[in-house]
């Protein structure tokens, strides 16, 4: 390393001026050790705090900070989940959003590119075109006949994708336009950036906003058996550890893996039964027009409704019962739980992997003795999308709504098709009665 | 001979200063196959350097041609192939820039994530093209029901591996190359299947934006070797604005002359079907509005230039404006975004598979957002969603749902007067 360096410092004399792009062609290729650390910023924990932990020991009072912020959050959520779908929407926007900002701040960091401040600009501008470009896929779905009303708002929806294809155009153009000569890699590594993280954060909150719409409890267990799988793996890992897990979480061992398994899949199917009976949890989230609102009032599907089942022999001796009560539901909750134990560490592996690469402690000091949004949210990254796969496949098809606004936005000839293959279709499946005249 | 070649060009001419600090990406061996060199070896450097560009030029249109010729099945091929080649030169210069040549999981992962998105995408196509065909095969029914799924899992696992793969001291490599390739993924695969989404709407969606394209590539070029003086942009200086407006110009005139031709023929114009009794690929259908010749009145400016009062068109013909409008205008920007990147990244060009032209992405650059634009032009002004892929998704919905929509299509038909209560007795 000392060799390379005396070299550029010769050349600078030779040349007049070293080329950026050189100094960080070499910071790509060097490997990590060469890569000095970059400083973290300042401990925000809040001053009440400090003075009433002071008197206990270091560790003990770390232990206490994470538990009483532990305890803040989780009432936060419970606080947020009583103000209904709205408020819950708006806090998954606000997260994304402070999920891309310290994504992209390690970004600026790690390339020194706060000298750029097209960049800035650019990474947010693109950040809005994305939301627009999915809000309006979604919102154009759920809140049809709201939509339908306003003639703006009709030629938005209709044109929506041309429009969003024309703004991020014009956000590609501008980044064109703004290259700089000494600053080429740079740029083009930032723009790369900024479109990673978007792919990871604004899909994943998109997707976590379907399975909201599909029935607060899609929303709930999934984020809830992620939590749970946290904290039992800390504690059985606390109490039991012995066998490290991976060499890049060294904190991590084999018994609060498995523990941290067992519980969240007995806790997956306990907060199934719970939220099951209410339908504020079950029912769809619908937009009606008349109250302006979001309700959540349905005749609770086949998957809500309590069945018998018959217990197979080895359990039958096990809990002596012939048959059990269970809602369907709780046994789709053993497949997310059993995805948020064994696949959702991994997302908190690689976000790991990455904090070592970029020789960071935490994504952020938002939440003191926690770290970042991000560092909360790292194991969630693949769980909205499992469970936005497992109900298009499991559960239900397409969204009824947005086939309905998809077949009003055909020419009426092609209606008229439809209408008659799907009466044929109706008639035959025994749905529709011929005879019926209304 | 690549010096040389670089101070012909003068496109690298501002970096060979930096040249001795930091040598350039060792560049391929010159593929200009050899009878070629020796036809051309009398010729000056810059004359042969024009000859080989002009006849492979040539060679790539006829090329088009003839698989134009052959078949929307061979031009399905050829775009997935080109795709291939192009995943494989941006993932190669990733690999050179980062000198990551020793981590062997990387090669099998990229590729591993080519094919994983490959599938999900070509799954997705498939379904609602051959749907028919799909519905009959069990094996292909369950994987068309759970394709979603499928998909994901093959991802993951691919997102495991990589993972389990981190080593200690390269995880920044390991980092950069993730993300090296999955941007690639999102530029070349995603474009590539909105190509073949434009292919299936009918042939001349595909032929007049790709040769629109290339002829403002060629156009520009012309103009601007002619009466170029005056450059574009700092970042390619060999672009020049007579070029530029001469080309956008001469493409729009191309546009409508080749509209013109191609919209008389069936096998352009009708969207590509699959038949199931032929088991092959059938264009044979009436030809929509789009595709009628119409009278249109000609705007009073224009009368007193022509002299004709009324004109036949093509309604295809005024898109084909739109068209290579767009080709002119905002498909040179990829042009300089590759130009951008080459720059950042100090290589003369993607790779040397076209002898005097560089690698397919030096030829495709253009065509990136093209395809894109085509596709959401489509979609937004010439056709809504698919009509049968409505139908394959309303019969996957539970009865009530379908009940619901069924009544709610009836009264939004009745509405509009299409439907009226004494026609459903039939």
């Amino acid at each position: 390393v000392e060799d390379r360096e005396v070299h550029y410092i010769s050349l600078q004399g030779v040349i007049g001026e070293t080329d950026i792009d050189d100094r960080y062609g070499d910071l790509d290729s060097r490997t990590d050790s060469d890569i000095s650390e970059i400083p973290a910023s300042s401990d925000r924990t809040p001053e009440i705090l400090k003075k009433a932990l002071s008197g206990l020991s270091s560790r003990w009072k770390n232990w206490w900070i994470r538990g009483i912020l532990t305890l803040t959050m989780i009432s936060l959520f419970f606080l947020i989940i009583y103000m209904g779908s709205f408020m819950l929407m708006l806090l998954v926007l606000g997260i994304q959003v402070k999920c891309f900002h310290e994504i992209i701040t390690i970004g600026y960091r790690v390339y020194h590119s706060y000298d750029l401040p097209w960049f800035r600009t650019l990474s947010w501008y693109f950040l809005l075109c994305v939301n627009y470009f999915f809000y309006g896929e979604t919102v154009a779905d759920y809140f049809a006949t709201f939509v339908q009303r306003e003639e703006q708002l009709q030629f938005l929806i209709r044109y929506h994708r041309f429009i969003s294809f024309a703004l991020y155009l014009a956000g590609f153009c501008m980044f064109v336009l703004s290259l700089v000569k000494k600053h080429y890699r740079l740029q083009f590594y930032m723009f790369a950036w900024t479109h990673v993280t978007l792919l990871i954060t604004v899909t994943q909150s998109h997707l976590v906003i379907q399975n909201l719409f599909e029935g607060m409890i899609w929303f709930l267990v999934p984020i809830s058996s992620v939590i749970c799988n946290d904290i039992t793996a800390y504690l059985f890992g606390f109490f039991f550890g012995r066998t490290p897990l991976i060499k890049l979480s060294p904190k991590k061992t084999w018994e609060g893996f498995i523990g941290g398994f067992f519980s969240t899949v007995v806790f997956g199917f306990i907060a199934a039964y719970v939220l099951s009976k209410y339908q504020y949890f079950v029912c769809p989230v619908e937009y009606r027009s008349d109250v302006n609102s979001f309700v959540t009032e349905c005749e609770p599907s086949e998957l809500f409704q309590l069945q018998t089942y018959s217990l197979p022999p080895f359990l039958k001796a096990v809990l002596r019962q012939e048959r059990v009560s269970l809602y369907p539901f709780q046994i789709h909750s053993i497949a997310l739980s059993t995805f948020a134990s064994l696949i959702g560490p991994f997302g908190g592996f690689f976000a790991s992997g990455f904090k070592r690469a970029f020789k960071i402690k935490d994504f952020a000091n938002t939440i003191p003795g926690h770290g970042g949004i991000m560092d909360r949210f790292d194991c969630q990254y693949l769980m909205a999308t499992f469970v936005h796969v497992y109900i298009t496949s499991f559960i239900r098809g397409p969204n009824p709504s947005k086939v309905l606004q998809q077949l009003l936005v055909l020419q009426p000839e092609q209606q008229l098709n439809i209408y008659k293959t799907l009466k044929t279709h109706l008639i035959e499946k025994g749905i529709l009665q011929p005879a019926l005249k209304v | 001979e690549s010096e040389s070649e670089a101070k012909v060009d003068g496109e690298t001419a501002s970096d060979s200063e930096s040249r001795a600090e930091s040598a350039p990406l060792p560049v391929s061996a010159d593929d200009t196959p050899e009878v070629l060199n020796r036809a051309l070896s009398n010729l000056s450097s810059r004359w042969k350097n024009w000859w080989v560009r002009g006849i492979l030029t040539l060679a790539m249109i006829a090329f088009f041609f003839i698989i134009i010729y052959l078949g929307p099945m061979v031009l399905m091929i050829i775009v997935m192939c080109v795709q291939i080649k192009c995943f494989h030169e941006i993932i190669t210069i990733g690999y050179n820039v980062y000198h990551s040549y020793d981590l062997p999981w990387f090669r099998t992962l990229s590729w591993y994530f080519l094919l994983c998105v490959n599938y999900f995408f070509y799954g997705e196509t498939v379904t609602d093209y051959f749907f028919t065909l799909v519905q009959r095969e069990e094996p292909l029914r369950i994987l068309s029901k759970y394709h979603r799924f499928i998909s994901f899992t093959l991802y993951l696992i691919g997102f495991c591996m990589f993972v389990l793969s981190l080593v200690k001291k390269h995880y920044r490599l390991q980092f950069y190359m993730f993300g090296w390739t999955h941007v690639t993924l999102l530029i070349v695969v995603t474009q590539s299947h909105l190509v073949i989404h434009n292919l299936f709407e009918g042939m001349i969606w595909f032929i007049v934006p790709i040769s629109c394209v290339i002829c403002n590539d060629i156009m520009a070029y012309m103009f601007g070797f002619f009466f170029g003086r005056t450059p574009l942009i700092k970042l390619s200086p060999k672009k020049t604005w007579e070029g530029f407006i001469g080309g956008f110009f001469a493409t729009v005139v191309f546009g409508l002359l080749l509209s013109y031709v191609m919209s008389g023929y069936r096998c352009f114009v009708c969207p590509v079907e699959y038949n199931n009794d032929t088991n092959s690929f059938t264009v044979d259908c009436e030809p929509s509005d789009l595709f009628r010749l119409q009278e249109y009145n000609i705007p009073g400016v224009i009368q007193s230039v022509i002299g004709w009062k009324t004109v036949r068109m093509y309604p295809f013909q005024i898109h084909s404006i739109a068209l290579s409008t767009f080709a002119s205008l905002i498909g040179p920007f990829g042009g300089f975004f590759a130009s951008g990147f080459k720059r950042a990244f100090k290589i003369k060009d993607f790779a040397n598979t076209i002898p005097g032209h560089g690698g397919i992405m030096d030829r495709f650059d253009c065509q990136y957002l093209m395809a894109t634009f085509v596709n959401v032009y489509i979609a937004s002004f010439i056709r809504g969603p698919n009509p049968s892929k409505l139908i394959q998704q309303f019969l996957t919905l539970r009865p009530d749902q379908q009940l619901h929509i069924f009544n709610t299509l009836r009264s939004h038909l009745i509405d509009k007067g299409m439907l009226t209560s004494a026609t459903e007795d039939e």
